[in-house]
């Protein structure tokens, strides 16, 4: 915001090009992310002065302070990764699916990543990083399969009314089964708990680095099916008579979307609403194609979800409110106001 | 809707003949559940740890001294069945009330989010106020109706959809367990077992002063709804037509409103939100009683019975002693996909 403050009021030729105005928010988004990320280092519950964040920055951690901004570096890194991953992943999914009320949370799919991580902490012994991303990749993939196989049925295929809804009732059975594995095992029981409400605050440097590799291959193939989901927007037959395949396309995107929702749950819990509410922001700012939607969507994600990190710390201090109950609060009211904007038949 | 000219006396008798027939069937069911509430409740008061004869536990209930059972009995398993009872009758009978009202079955106030508003003023009350009580109680209720008239106001549009009403439903619930997981978190020492009352309903450790409020609720507030059910039936067929069956129909909304947010907001300050009760019995009594007649009594009982007889699967058939929530929310979630997956096939609106 302080970038448009301070810019000299950009030709006004130029802004009529949609290029430039995009070009422009882009270093919008960059400089509010950038900032925040400073807000998240410098803030939290224990007050630290400039000299205590450079000399952390600087990799020194002698002082309570400096050690303290040493904890808020990865938790940053790890709220900006899985923001830009939420984000992006609802824009592909959105696109995908050609609906407005998509979200990975909403469609029940990261629910189904953490179920597959319980059950695979009490019955299978997964405690290596890699594998519990893979059994969160496929517990997601299998969630969103069943998602829309359920949202689908019957005529009209798969309206936003029915698959909110099959992924709100998917969601609330996947979150049963999880209670229900986790409550007798006291020690999963308890990391479960907190895990269940998605948050960034047990952040290492140990634990984002194995699902970056996921996150990355996830992220390419998103952007890389841009130019297909643009022609998807236009319905499935014009997609097909543009030469598109029409199947595959939509297979592969849900795929990069479930790789980005599976490896960001295994990290940082089921986090919601990230992915409903960017793209819906970022098309006011860039319009509808998604060669910019998409980078745009991962950059407001990351913004996004590191202000709720930072809100998170501020609010209760000098305790903290996990980002995904932020998130639902902020996601939720959202979510009513795109369904109150429907008209009832679109849904 | 145009009314038939004189119908012919054996399409009279053959309606005549069809209505008793339905009307003995529901006797029939109505007592047949009854039967089964009073059989598990009875059970729930024998077993456990040590079980006593019918004969101690009847002594008991009438006041007598029994070495032993008096304190197992009378202190630790009459209150919890009778929550039990007290909350399964009334979260079955608010969830009818909701689902014939706004005919639709996924309309029950725990999938639209009025349990979950009264359950996150009820643990907010308990952990950050410190309350208990009938403060916790009234806090549920203005919780429960506040969250009501939102979901309403926020899906009148050009009047109230059913299907935009239930996604806000779903959007307010979201933010209301949110709100519940928040408060929990702040509790500290809480463990995941006592927190999970909040969030999927739990009878464990009920005293009769959790118990007493959500009885005198269920008193006072069934009847009302009970009294109603002509007119509540009447407004399944739309409210035109029920304002030309001479229903107030504005007036009858508005008490049967506050009468199930009653009942849910008084048992879940109790026992927290039961999950999938309310949303469970009114269309299982459906699948038993059949289409005709008014669907609050049994209900009300498939509601007990659920709760009852979950509490005990929850305590002693399964290995852990789970929350009574988490069984019934086992059994539910898959009910609610299978209902989807029905009526979406069928080619019907939700």
């Amino acid at each position: 915001m302080t970038l448009v403050d301070t810019t000299p009021s950009p030709d006004a030729a130029l802004s009529r090009r949609p290029g430039s105005a995009r070009f422009l928010w882009l270093l919008v988004v960059l400089a509010v992310l950038a900032a925040l990320m400073a807000t998240s280092v410098a803030i939290g519950s224990r007050g630290v002065g400039w000299s205590d964040i450079v000399a952390a920055l600087g990799g020194s951690s002698n002082t309570i302070e400096e050690a303290a901004v040493t904890k808020r570096i990865p938790r940053t890194v790890l709220a900006v990764v899985v923001g830009a991953a939420l984000g992006l992943a609802g824009a592909v999914m959105q696109g995908v699916t050609r609906n407005p009320l998509a979200d990975p949370g909403v469609l029940g799919i990261n629910m189904g990543a953490s179920l597959a991580v319980v059950v695979g902490l009490a019955w299978f012994g997964l405690f290596t990083a890699t594998s519990i991303i893979w059994t969160a990749i496929t517990g997601a993939a299998l969630a969103a399969v069943f998602v829309h196989a359920v949202g689908s049925l019957g005529r009209g295929g798969a309206t936003p009314l029915k698959l909110a809804l099959a992924g709100a009732a998917t969601s609330a059975a996947l979150v049963s089964f999880l209670t229900a594995i986790a409550l007798p095992r006291g020690d999963i029981a308890e990391g479960v708990q907190s895990w269940e409400v998605g948050g960034v605050g047990g952040a290492s440097f140990a634990t984002i680095t194995p699902v970056l590799p996921f996150l990355l291959a996830g992220a390419a193939i998103s952007i890389l099916s841009a130019r297909s989901l643009n022609s998807l927007a236009l319905g499935d037959e014009l997609a097909a008579g543009l030469g598109e395949r029409v199947v595959l396309v939509r297979a592969v995107a849900a795929g990069g979307s479930v790789l980005l929702c599976g490896a960001a749950t295994a990290v940082a819990g089921p986090i919601g609403f990230v992915g409903l509410v960017v793209p819906h922001l970022c098309r006011l700012l860039v319009g509808v194609d998604h060669r910019w939607l998409l980078p745009f969507s991962a950059l407001t994600g990351a913004c996004l979800l590191t202000a709720a990190d930072v809100l998170g710390r501020i609010v209760a201090r000098p305790a903290e409110v996990d980002v995904g109950i932020i998130t639902a609060l902020i996601g939720a009211p959202f979510f009513i106001a795109i369904v109150r904007r429907q008209k009832v038949r679109e849904l | 809707m145009t009314a038939l000219a004189t119908p012919s006396p054996s399409t009279v008798d053959a309606v005549a003949r069809g209505r008793v027939r339905r009307a003995s069937r529901r006797r029939l069911v109505v007592v047949a559940l009854a039967v089964l509430v009073v059989t598990a409740y009875t059970v729930s008061l024998m077993v456990g740890r040590t079980s006593y004869p019918p004969g101690d536990v009847l002594r008991v209930v009438l006041g007598e001294e029994v070495p032993g059972a008096t304190f197992t009995v009378g202190r630790l398993r009459l209150p919890r069945a009778t929550l039990a009872l007290v909350a399964g009758l009334g979260f079955g009978l608010a969830g009818v009330t909701f689902q014939t009202m706004l005919r639709n079955p996924l309309a029950s106030p725990d999938v639209i989010g009025i349990s979950s508003g009264a359950s996150a003023a009820a643990a907010f009350a308990i952990v950050i106020l410190g309350w208990s009580g009938t403060a916790v109680s009234l806090t549920a209720i203005v919780a429960a109706l506040t969250v009501a008239l939102m979901i309403y106001t926020l899906a009148f549009k050009d009047g109230v959809a059913g299907t935009r009403l239930i996604l806000i439903g779903i959007g307010v619930a979201a933010m209301c367990t949110s709100i519940t997981s928040y408060v929990l978190s702040q509790a500290g020492a809480w463990d995941y077992a006592e927190a999970l009352r909040w969030l999927t309903g739990s009878l464990n450790g009920t005293t009769w002063e959790a118990t007493v409020p959500a009885l005198l609720a269920l008193v006072v507030l069934a009847p009302v709804l009970l009294s109603r059910t002509r007119d509540l039936s009447a407004l399944q067929l739309g409210d035109d037509t029920a304002s030309a069956l001479g229903v107030r129909v504005e007036r009858t909304r508005l008490v049967a409103i506050v009468a199930a947010v009653g009942l849910i907001a008084f048992a879940t300050a109790a026992c927290g939100p039961i999950a999938f009760v309310s949303f469970l019995a009114g269309p299982i009594a459906a699948r038993i009683v059949g289409p005709h007649g008014s669907l609050l009594v049994p209900a009300a009982l498939v509601g007990a019975l659920l709760v009852l007889v979950a509490d005990l699967a929850g305590q002693y058939a399964l290995g852990t002693r789970y929350p009574v929530g988490v069984v019934t929310g086992v059994l539910g979630a898959p009910y609610l996909i299978y209902l989807i997956v029905r009526t979406n096939r069928a080619g019907g609106s939700l």
